[in-house]
């Protein structure tokens, strides 16, 4: 098992170094002429030259990547091009916001989906037949404008809920959580519709192995054979949709933090995206990377100590 | 149960005859016509904006500033008095080559290098499937926001980019699918006669992976439609042309002023995305439904038809009767199955029997040999008797007796056999490793029967359990009893099994050709085994098998299967000199060897496909 960790551990890092490597190449071999497009067009050759300068724009770009490497290894991605601040205390302010709505969102997907496609699994039915028609819904309807429906309905005509603005749990709880309400309302459609239907699908595979057949002719309870067998060999596949999910919603989240003004990522990303802010836009890939490689890693281990097979592969 | 039910994955299409045929039953399901018709429609309605719409999309009105529908604008207009309508079908224009151009460049990337992957795998496998993998663990928006940075806001460079993050999932389709193929025989078969790898992967590999892409492919041009909405929503799309995405960030500044705006872009990407999904569906139903059709290769009858005997069952001779006149002493008789016929119903309304009018009895502390080949409905009869019909499976008349009290019928009523599995009646599996739960060590496996059955302690039940893997033959119960299933070899899971089999007390034990999938050596010990217990504990036993040599080894009594039908029921010894009915002595030609070269297999089916 610690061979197992440390394997998975030193792949991850590989892969966020491998990423961040890209995509500051990518990113500056491109990139145009930044000092430029910041101090706009009235400056002159030799303002514009100055700022490169002060910027280190001026080095060959191997210079300069080792330069932010060597920073960005102890968690400092330089100040933003455009407000000055550092790239790492906005992310810090910004990234709260988006971890409460995407992890309140993973978990209730996590859980609903769970009951939903088990339920639909065993039971068939009506039941199992929602489950299918939901997931074509779900896919269908995009999360922002699912986000749009739940504010017009639930914020602007009934008032039952806010329909902008966050409320850090430190300062009211209650708040906090009647603000998450709608925006992970809105995301969850979409999780929780194709989550369902693969943890059905998974559910379905397990049920038809040979080893279930066997487990009831030796006359286990059924409710042993669903929830200490099925589900636990069900489990792995729906693990690995859920960190896919994940990936998603940390995307999803940007849009919908549009929707409810929310000072999360998203602003930030976009305002970076539009203006070309390259440490900013650098920072925020990084830490969404690292955050995707930690999931894929927790996921990782849930699925090895779940099943005992894969901890040798 | 030889083979896996369902294959999944391209395997799956690798089989299926035509692949125009796929085509065209795709076109007889009603739900993939009405998702095609709706698609064409959205298209027609691109390419025909100008005419169906007489409006410019980017012509301001402010006199017509938010306009009711059905005025002089057909859906009203926008913040800026602009036509909703023309904008909606405009946008239509703009999301299909979005989805066109996102399709193309994932398609181009993934299928090469998936074919060749699959196909010569190697280092370029190796380093393709690392770089799928890193490309997955990207999140996608973020990288376009930052790709779009780079390159600006053009529609090709964006959807071009999202194209590269969607191709891992067309890379590891086609591989898996050239993966699943690329050792058949007839790819080798094509090698052989001198067909170039191109050739090859172009007409053989290559038609394997085509029904799953455009499964792939629908599913992701929905997404590549709904992404690209996202971004334009977010206002970091092309801004030149009218779009959905846009159409609903308008809608959503005036969310207090005009909220129905929000409608019609919304329904329009619901509606083309879910048409893509139920159409990819639909061809994903499709796809497994013939291989399901295939699959089925028995004996049709409608329901409730009486059978004549000859229609269907194309036997040698004729059957020797059974049923009424088999002679039974109910004193005696453990297990009594009577003129038993299984079938399954079918999509089609027919149903298709597997086991045609048994009739068997078991006595206590004998052994019945169940003879026949693949698919002659031994496993069918076993699993009735035991309760554990497939959920499609129907007991269509007849019925099972154990120790005098019904426990299976046509009705349904009498489902003794949920309460005498473990207890009254225990199943010994073919495929040793198969039959054991993956996530649970084997002492778990042993110890829950006997906890809820025999109601042991927990350290009783452990007791009890290395007692019986010691019985078994294990050399080392207590490393055994914490090992997990893939940790042992399979004559040591047969031993498990059978020790899980007989942990209960079981008075009949329905053993399923227990021996087919393990060495000859092991074979050998695990019938004398079974035997000895048998003998100790004076059970009734059902030895499921198509060797007479074994049947020769354990049984008493030997019942013979053809195609759903018994043809023979004999004492083992009676039987073995002078066989009656002429698939016994065909069954028995082909076993021994000092006999003279057995006759042609004549009139009699051949592999059925296994159940």
């Amino acid at each position: 098992m610690v061979i197992f960790l440390l394997r998975r551990l030193a792949s991850a890092v590989v892969l966020v170094f491998v990423i961040a490597t890209i995509t500051f190449l990518l990113m500056s071999i491109t990139g145009g002429d930044p000092a430029r497009n910041i101090l706009g067009e009235g400056a002159t050759a030799d303002q514009v030259a100055a700022k490169a300068a002060e910027l280190g724009l001026d080095q060959p770009i191997p210079v300069r990547y080792v330069d932010w490497l060597g920073a960005a290894v102890t968690g400092d991605f330089g100040r933003s091009w455009f407000t000055n601040e550092p790239v790492m205390s906005s992310l810090a302010n910004k990234f709260p916001v988006s971890l409460s709505i995407v992890v309140t969102a993973i978990v209730v997907t996590a859980l609903l989906s769970a009951v939903l496609g088990v339920t639909a699994a065993v039971k068939r039915g009506w039941i199992d037949r929602f489950v299918q028609m939901f997931a074509v819904l779900g896919f269908a309807l995009p999360n922002f404008w699912v986000a749009l429906v739940l504010v017009t309905i639930f914020a602007v005509n009934l008032k039952l809920l806010p329909a902008t603005g966050y409320v850090p749990f430190a300062t009211d709880p209650w708040r906090w959580g009647l603000g998450l309400v709608l925006p992970v309302a809105a995301l969850v459609v979409g999780t929780i519709a194709s989550t369902a239907q693969q943890v059905r699908g998974a559910t379905i595979d397990v049920l038809r192995q040979d080893y279930v057949r066997t487990l009831r002719s030796r006359g286990i309870s059924k409710r042993s054979l669903l929830f200490r067998h099925v589900l636990r060999n069900a489990a792995p596949p729906a693990l690995t949709v859920l960190s896919l999910q994940f990936v998603g919603l940390l995307g999803g989240a940007i849009i919908i933090e549009k929707v409810f003004a929310l000072p999360g990522i998203g602003n930030l990303a976009v305002s970076a995206t539009l203006q070309g802010d390259l440490p900013q836009i650098l920072g925020l890939v990084v830490v969404m990377v690292v955050l995707v490689v930690i999931v894929n890693l927790v996921i990782d281990l849930a699925t090895g100590w779940l099943n005992p097979k894969a901890r040798v592969s | 149960m030889t083979e896996p039910l369902l294959p999944t994955g391209p395997a799956a299409v690798a089989a299926t005859p035509g692949r125009a045929g796929i085509m065209r039953r795709v076109l007889r399901n009603p739900m993939a016509v009405g998702a095609l018709a709706v698609l064409a429609l959205v298209v027609l309605g691109a390419i025909l904006a100008p005419l169906l719409s007489p409006w410019d999309p980017d012509r301001a009105d402010l006199a017509q500033v938010f306009a009711p529908p059905f005025g002089e604008h057909l859906l009203g207009a926008d913040s800026a008095g602009r036509d909703i309508l023309t904008r909606l079908l405009t946008g239509a224009q703009v999301s299909l080559i979005g989805a066109v151009i996102a399709l193309v460049v994932a398609l181009a990337i993934g299928i090469p290098t998936g074919l060749v992957a699959g196909y010569y795998q190697g280092w370029f496998d190796s380093i393709s499937n690392w770089l799928a993998s890193l490309i997955m663990a990207m999140p996608g928006l973020i990288v376009l926001l930052a790709m779009i940075s780079v390159i600006g806001s053009g529609m090709v460079g964006v959807m071009g980019t999202f194209g590269v993050l969607l191709s891992p999932g067309v890379f590891r389709l086609t591989r898996s699918g050239v993966i699943s193929v690329r050792n058949e025989l007839y790819i080798d078969a094509a090698r052989v006669s001198g067909l170039s790898d191109l050739r090859i992967i172009a007409r053989h590999v290559f038609g394997v992976v085509r029904a799953p892409l455009v499964i792939q492919a629908s599913m992701m041009a929905g997404i590549a439609i709904v992404l690209q909405a996202g971004l334009q929503f977010l206002g970091v799309g092309d801004s030149l042309t009218a779009s959905w995405g846009q159409m609903l960030n308008d809608a959503f500044t005036n969310i207090y002023v005009a909220p129905t705006m929000l409608l019609w872009p919304g329904l329009m990407i619901g509606i083309t995305v879910g048409a893509l999904a139920i159409f990819g569906s639909a061809l994903r139903d499709t796809v497994q439904g013939s291989e399901a059709l295939k699959r089925v290769k028995r004996p049709r009858i409608a329901a409730g038809d009486v059978l004549p005997s000859t229609a269907v069952l194309r036997t040698i001779d004729e059957p020797i009767a059974f049923g009424a006149t088999e002679l039974v002493d109910p004193v005696e008789a453990l297990l009594v199955v009577s003129d038993l016929r299984v079938g399954y119903p079918q999509a089609s309304g027919d149903t298709t029997v597997v086991v045609n009018g048994v009739s068997l009895h078991v006595n206590r502390g004998e052994v019945l040999g169940l003879v026949g080949e693949s698919g002659s409905g031994k496993s069918q009869t076993a699993f009735s008797i035991l309760g554990l019909l497939p959920d499609n499976g129907r007991i269509l008349s007849g019925s099972i007796h154990f120790n005098g009290a019904q426990i299976a019928s046509a009705s349904g009523a009498a489902r003794g056999a949920d309460r005498l599995r473990g207890s009254g009646i225990a199943y010994i599996p073919q495929e040793p490793m198969s039959n054991l739960d993956p996530c649970f060590t084997l002492g778990f496996q042993l110890v829950e029967p006997m906890r809820r059955i025999l109601k042991l302690s927990r350290q009783d039940a452990k007791k009890r359990a290395i007692e019986l893997l010691d019985r078994v033959g294990i050399a080392d119960p207590e490393r055994t009893f914490n090992a997990y299933p893939h940790e042992v070899s399979g004559g040591m899971a047969q031993r498990v099994l059978i020790a899980g089999a007989v942990s209960c007390d079981p008075q009949l034990l329905i053993a399923d050709e227990p021996t087919t999938a393990l060495d000859v050596t092991v074979q050998a010990e695990v019938l004398d085994v079974l035997r000895s217990l048998q003998q100790e504990r004076n059970m009734g036993m059902i030895m499921v098998t198509h060797n007479f040599g074994v049947v020769a080894d354990i049984c008493d009594r030997v019942a013979v299967m053809q195609t759903g039908r018994l043809v023979e029921q004999e004492d083992a010894v009676v039987l073995f000199g002078a066989p009656q009915h002429a698939y016994t002595k065909m069954l028995l030609g082909s076993t021994l060897e000092d006999t003279a070269a057995r006759a042609p297999l004549g009139t009699t089916r051949t592999r059925l496909g296994a159940r």
